[in-house]
């Protein structure tokens, strides 16, 4: 069964003449259990898809399904018990006078469990950081560190579809390593769908099973990512992107 | 904990509790302010102030209403009454002590009601947007329109005089700028990453304005008050001054002024001391803001 499928998302912004046709007629599907990636460059429309998916930004026209079922236009609360997103960045993510006890804490609140205490510190073993860190401040922590926060926060709901914007890209190399490896071992243990946004090849080559290709709001191809490695584009965009990207 | 002082508990960086975590972050707030020397003495003048309130029939040398016009517009230092005397032979030291209690009735109360008419507005509009923004916010330019002191005097008039409805008036008039630094605060916020974040976790409007919008809002409104406040006791004085604040024989700081304006030539003390006792208070107010923003600015810590 397909975890996610979109079927001729077109997504604008402004009106009239400063009209932005931000995503144009894309389709796919993500299967369960697969880790799906968006390339392209900035502004081909990747992220404005998944805030689509989310809700954040309305949508014009086309279909969004998630497990079967079509997602209405104001999003239900069990709509995110089931899709969860992890945001680009993460110095801006975290509201700065919130503790992350108090992070986690209200997203577990809001999704009506009962003990949170202990999922607090579930959570937070979950994804590396130690009980020490639940009392501190995002000022407190590094980038790294904060992501690790973010990407908890995303799976405090135990979602089974997990949108990722970037993670990595406002982070130190040695760091973007850590996350994604973080990732990696969430989606193994948790049974997690990833629909991974990125403009790094390398980054979705590592991540991902299957991945799309975006150029100003279009895809413009969908291929195995080991066509990817084999360097078996057809597009000549992707082809592009790709002798880039050596 | 045996080996451990109550100072290292608080400033541990691994709290154990949740109340831990809350006094230990109000400590550090604290070990912040007080590192501002400025800061502290606005805070000590104030708190000083507070004291003699509280304290005032033990510490004036005279009943502040009792006239001896046998003594008026006697000088300072002279027997008895260290700031001189005034139009009516009151010893104004006297008068001033219990005018801080007045003095601190206004700053509370407009203290209570402005800033928090104007962050209710402000948020609640800059959040929803729309036609609710549209109207919120043209009612916020009428009342911006209008001379201060004139809407106040409306209000006063319409009200009946005296200080409770001088505050109530002023607080009235002070409301819009306030909703204005909130609106203007909520409209980058809510754009903002972690408010997209809260949202996706099904929140509704009601607890990310109140939750998530106004603890951001809130530490440069309270900056903004505490600057505003020499203002607000001056328009005070002012309505005093027009015979619609504070009636004649409460000392209050503003409607001494206006008494001794006559004098002001030839007894210049009987205006100047309550004049100075404004002043002082007045910047205490601005230094604490000012300490205030360093603590309470989410940016600080970056």
């Amino acid at each position: 069964m397909s975890m996610l499928q979109i079927a001729g998302l077109n997504v604008w912004f402004g009106a009239a003449r400063n009209r932005v046709h931000a995503v144009k007629a894309a389709s796919f599907s993500v299967a369960e259990g697969e880790s799906f990636g968006l390339v392209g460059e900035s502004g081909s429309g990747k992220s404005t898809i998944l805030r689509a998916i989310t809700g954040l930004a309305s949508t014009g026209s086309g279909q969004i399904e998630v497990e079967g079922q079509p997602v209405p236009a104001r999003r239900p609360k069990p709509f995110f018990k089931t899709v969860q997103m992890v945001f680009q960045d993460p110095y801006a993510s975290l509201h700065p006078r919130h503790s992350i006890d108090q992070v986690l804490g209200e997203t577990l609140h809001l999704h009506g469990f009962k003990d949170i205490d202990n999922r607090v510190m579930q959570l937070l073993d979950d994804v590396g950081l130690g009980q020490k860190f639940r009392f501190r401040y995002p000022h407190q922590l590094s980038g790294g560190q904060r992501q690790r926060v973010a990407i908890a926060r995303a799976l405090a709901p135990e979602p089974k579809l997990l949108l990722l914007d970037e993670p990595t890209s406002a982070l130190d190399v040695s760091v973007q390593a850590e996350i994604l490896n973080l990732l990696a071992d969430l989606r193994q243990n948790h049974a997690l769908t990833y629909l991974m946004v990125s403009h790094d090849l390398s980054v979705v080559g590592h991540m991902c099973n299957r991945l799309a290709v975006m150029k100003d709001g279009e895809i413009v191809e969908i291929m195995d990512v080991s066509a990817l490695r084999r360097m078996e584009a057809t597009h000549p965009y992707s082809q592009h992107l790709l002798q880039a990207s050596v | 904990m045996a080996d451990q002082t109550f100072r290292e508990w608080l400033v541990t960086d691994t709290p154990t509790s949740r109340r831990h975590a809350k006094l230990s972050a109000l400590y550090q707030g604290w070990l912040t302010f007080r590192s501002n020397t400025m800061a502290m003495v606005g805070l000590g003048i104030l708190l000083l102030l507070i004291v003699v309130a509280v304290a005032a029939p033990i510490l004036s040398p005279h009943d502040p209403f009792v006239q001896d016009l046998g003594n008026r517009l006697a000088p300072l230092g002279s027997e008895g009454h260290l700031l001189g005397t005034d139009s009516l032979g009151r010893d104004i030291l006297s008068r001033l002590i219990y005018g801080a209690r007045i003095t601190l009735y206004i700053v509370a109360l407009v203290a209570l009601i402005a800033p928090i008419a104007g962050l209710l507005v402000g948020t609640v509009s800059g959040y929803a947007g729309g036609w609710v923004d549209i109207v919120l916010m043209r009612i916020t330019d009428i009342f911006l329109a209008f001379p201060r002191l004139v809407l106040a005097l409306a209000f006063v008039a319409a009200l009946g005089a005296g200080i409770e409805n001088a505050v109530l008036a002023i607080s009235l008039t002070a409301w819009p700028p306030y909703a204005r630094i909130a609106r203007a605060e909520t409209l980058t916020i809510r754009s903002s990453d972690y408010i997209a974040a809260i949202r996706l976790q099904g929140a509704g409007a009601f607890r990310i304005i109140t939750r998530h919008i106004w603890p951001l809002c809130i530490s440069s409104l309270i900056v903004r008050v505490t600057l505003d406040m020499a203002g607000i006791i001056l328009a005070a004085a002012g309505l005093g001054f027009l015979g619609l604040g504070a009636q004649p024989p409460s000392p209050e700081w503003g409607a001494m002024i206006s008494e001794g304006r006559r004098f002001i030539l030839d007894h210049w003390w009987v205006a100047t001391m309550p004049g100075l006792a404004i002043f002082t208070v007045s910047l205490a107010f601005n230094l604490l803001g000012d300490g205030l923003r360093d603590v309470l600015d989410p940016k600080a810590g970056e």
